[in-house]
C-alpha cells in the first residue's frame, strides 16, 4: 500500500530545502512544560493527597503529601518531593521520600523503589500513574522489592511485628537500632 | 459458459460469494492507477487478506463499516467501543437484536459479522480507545474512525500523530474518519504529519455551547446555563440519585425543577422541560441513510489504499469528500491544508489576539467559545509563570488571585507563547502566541 511513505521523504526535502522557518525568540513554551502542565490539570488526588508548590511558577518542582486513610500507616503524613526535568515525558520524574521512614521499599535517605520511577518507566504514563503508585506502596509495602532491606526481611518474617514496628517508627521511636521521624499527625 | 461454478445455497451466503469474485476482478487485476511495473494481483490480495484494521466505533457508522470492509476482503478486523445496546439504536444499527439490548456493542456486531461473513476474523474491544496505549495501536495498518464525539476523534488523532516515526514506514497509521449529524456528513483521511489531521480541521465542526464553569456556577445568562448549572454542579453537591441517567425522567425532572428555580433566581425566562432534555442529552438526530453513505465512502478509500488500485483522499490533493442530503444530494471534495501552527500536527504556535487590558478571567472565559478549542476548563501557563491552573487544588489556590490581574499586569508581552491544557483532551495541548492589540 503506502505510498505515504514517498510523500513523506518528498515533504521533508521541500522543507530542508526551505530552511529553517525564522522562530522568534520569545519565550517558548517548552514541550516538558506543556507535558507537566497537562499532567497536573489532570491530576485527580481525593482526599488523602496534597500538593504544595514552593513557587507556583515552577511547576517541575513541587511536593505531594499523602495521608493514607487505610493500611499499616493510616495515620501517618508522608511528603514527596518531585523533581521534573527538562527531559520529561523521556525521562521519569525524580521522587524522594522527605521523612525518615521505616518502609521496605523506601530506604533512610527517602529513595523510593517504585518500578514506574525507574525501569518501567514510559512517556505514556504520567504524574497520576506516579502518584497512585505512591499511594500503593502505603497499602501495600513489598517485601520482594526492598530498598530497605531489613525492613523487607521483617515484613516476610513476621508481619504482625513489622506492624508493629511501623507504628514505633511512625511514632519518633527507634527499631532495631534506628531512629525515625514522627510522622503521626 | 462457465457455468460450473459451485455457489454456496443459503441465500446470504451466495451473495457473499458472488462479492468475492467481483472483488477480486478488481483487485488482482491491473487497472489505470496501478503501476503496470510492479503491480500483482496476488500480492495485493496477499496483503489484504493479513492487513490488521482498526474500526473506532460499533455505533450507526460502526455497523456499516465492519460490515462493508469484512465484504470487501479483510480479513483480520479489531473493533472498540466501550457502549451497550440500547432500544433505540435497533432502528439503523443493523447487527443489533431486541434480544441483544443491554450487551456490548463491539461484541454483538463482531459475532453478527463472523457469522454472515465466512473466514473474517473481528475481534471486539468493550472499553474506552483511551485505555489502550500505542503499543497496541501500532499493530493495525490502518484505523478507521465512526464516532460521534470530537473528543474521542481528537484523542486517537493526536495518539496516531505521535506515533510517527520518520524513520519507520510502519509507523505510519492512515486514519479514515466518517463522520455524520442528521442528513450532513464527511468522510476524510488523515496520513499523520504528512496532511492535515483531525486538529487542523476542527474548524469544519461547529462549536458545541461550551460555557465556563464559572459563569455557570456565578452569572448565568441563558436559561441553557441553568440547566447546565443544574446538571454539571447542583447534581453533583446534591447527588440525587446515585447515578445520571439522562434516559429517567425522573432524573430530567430533577435537573429541570432546579434549573427553573435557578432560572427564577436570575429572573431568566426560557427553561422548559423539553429543553433540559435537550441539553442534558445533547441530542443530535441519526439518519441511516447518511451513516451508510458515508461509511460507504470511508470504506472505499480503506479499500483503495490498502490496494492501491485508485487514487485515494489524501493523495496527491483532496483529502476531505463532505457530503449533504438535505436538499437533494450533494457532495464536494476538497484539499483541507495542514495547519503549520496546529498544536497537534504542527509545531508552532498558533497565534491568539488579546487586549494586554483584559483580564485573565477574561482571557480563559475566552477559549470556552474559539471554535478550536472550546475548551471548559482551561489551565494556562506562559514558559516561566503559572498563570491559572484548574488543578491541583493547592495550585489553583496560589494562581486564583491572578484572574482578577490583566494579561500587562501579570508581566506577559506581545509575541509570547502560552500553552493551554484541558482535562477533556487528554492527549492535547495548545500553544498560543499572543498577539497585543494596539492601543491608541
Ligand atoms: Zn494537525
Amino acid at each position: 500500500m503506502l505510498k505515504i511513505w514517498s510523500m513523506k521523504k518528498e515533504q521533508q526535502k521541500a522543507e530542508n530545502a526551505e530552511g529553517a522557518a525564522g522562530g522568534g525568540k520569545k519565550k517558548k513554551v517548552t514541550a516538558a512544560q506543556l507535558r507537566v502542565q497537562k499532567d497536573l490539570s489532570e491530576l485527580s488526588l481525593g482526599s488523602t493527597m496534597k500538593t504544595e508548590f514552593p513557587d507556583p511558577d515552577d511547576i517541575l518542582n513541587f511536593v505531594l503529601y499523602i495521608e493514607p486513610d487505610e493500611g499499616m500507616y493510616r495515620g501517618g503524613r508522608f511528603s514527596f518531593t518531585f523533581n521534573i526535568t527538562p527531559n520529561f515525558p523521556h525521562e521519569p520524574p525524580k521522587v524522594q521520600c522527605r521523612e525518615k521512614i521505616y518502609h521496605p521499599n523506601i530506604d533512610l535517605e527517602g529513595k523510593v523503589c517504585l518500578n514506574i520511577l525507574r525501569e518501567d518507566w514510559k512517556p505514556v504514563l504520567n504524574l497520576n500513574a506516579v502518584i497512585v503508585g505512591l499511594q500503593f506502596l502505603f497499602l501495600e509495602p513489598n517485601a520482594s522489592d526492598p530498598l530497605n532491606k531489613e525492613a523487607a526481611e521483617d515484613l516476610r518474617l513476621n508481619r504482625e511485628g513489622f506492624k508493629r514496628n511501623v507504628r514505633t517508627a511512625m511514632n519518633g521511636g527507634s527499631v532495631k537500632g534506628q531512629s525515625f521521624e514522627k510522622v503521626l499527625k | 459458459m462457465a457455468s460450473a461454478d459451485v455457489h454456496p445455497a443459503s441465500e446470504p451466503a451466495r451473495c457473499v460469494f458472488l462479492f468475492r469474485r467481483h472483488l477480486d476482478r478488481i483487485r488482482t487485476r491491473a487497472g489505470p492507477f496501478t503501476d503496470p511495473d510492479s503491480f500483482s494481483g496476488e500480492a495485493v490480495a496477499g496483503a489484504m487478506e493479513t492487513m490488521k484494521i482498526l474500526v473506532i466505533g460499533a455505533g450507526g457508522l460502526g455497523c456499516e463499516l465492519l460490515k462493508n470492509l469484512a465484504l470487501s476482503g479483510f480479513k483480520d478486523i479489531h473493533v472498540i467501543d466501550m457502549d451497550t445496546i440500547d432500544i433505540s439504536n435497533l432502528n439503523r444499527q443493523f447487527l443489533f437484536r431486541q434480544s441483544d439490548v443491554g450487551s456490548f456493542k463491539a461484541e454483538v456486531a463482531a459475532k453478527f459479522v463472523e457469522k454472515r461473513v465466512k473466514g473474517v476474523k473481528i475481534t471486539p474491544h468493550n472499553c474506552r480507545i483511551q485505555d489502550f496505549d500505542e503499543d497496541f495501536y501500532m499493530q493495525f495498518q490502518l484505523v478507521v474512525c465512526g464516532l460521534d464525539s470530537i473528543e474521542a476523534r481528537r484523542w486517537i488523532n493526536a495518539t496516531l500523530v505521535n506515533m510517527v516515526n520518520e524513520d519507520v514506514e510502519d509507523s505510519y497509521k492512515p486514519l479514515i474518519d466518517g463522520g455524520t449529524e442528521g442528513f450532513k456528513g464527511q468522510a476524510r483521511v488523515i496520513l499523520p504529519t504528512v496532511t492535515s489531521c483531525i486538529e487542523c480541521q476542527l474548524d469544519m465542526h461547529a462549536p458545541r455551547a461550551a460555557v465556563p464553569l464559572c459563569t455557570l456556577a456565578s452569572i448565568p445568562r441563558q436559561p441553557e446555563h441553568c440547566i447546565e448549572w443544574a446538571h454539571v454542579i447542583a447534581w453533583d453537591q446534591e447527588k440525587p440519585f446515585p447515578s445520571l441517567d439522562k434516559d429517567d425522567p425522573e432524573h430530567i425532572t430533577w435537573l429541570y425543577q432546579k434549573a427553573l428555580l435557578r432560572a427564577h433566581e436570575f429572573n431568566i425566562p426560557g427553561v422548559t422541560y423539553s429543553l433540559t432534555q435537550g441539553v442534558v442529552k445533547n441530542i443530535i438526530p441519526a439518519i441511516a441513510a447518511t451513516n451508510s453513505v458515508i461509511a460507504a465512502a470511508c470504506c472505499n478509500e480503506v479499500f483503495k489504499i490498502a490496494s492501491n488500485c485508485a487514487p485515494f483522499l489524501g493523495y496527491p490533493d483532496n483529502n476531505y469528500m463532505m457530503y449533504s442530503g438535505n436538499d437533494s444530494i450533494y457532495t464536494y471534495t476538497f484539499k483541507h491544508e495542514k495547519k503549520d501552527d496546529c498544536p497537534v500536527c504542527g509545531n508552532l504556535a498558533r497565534k491568539l489576539d488579546v487586549d494586554p487590558t483584559w483580564t485573565l478571567r477574561e482571557l480563559v472565559e475566552s477559549f470556552a467559545v474559539r471554535p478550536e478549542a472550546q475548551l471548559k476548563k482551561p489551565s494556562i501557563r506562559a514558559q516561566f509563570k503559572t498563570l491559572y491552573m484548574q488543578s491541583p487544588a493547592s495550585l489553583e489556590e496560589q494562581t486564583r488571585p491572578n484572574l482578577d490581574k490583566t494579561l500587562t499586569e501579570l508581566g506577559l508581552t506581545d509575541g509570547e507563547e502560552i500553552g493551554v491544557t484541558d482535562p477533556a483532551f487528554a492527549t492535547v495541548s495548545f500553544k498560543f502566541k499572543l498577539k497585543f492589540k494596539q492601543s491608541d
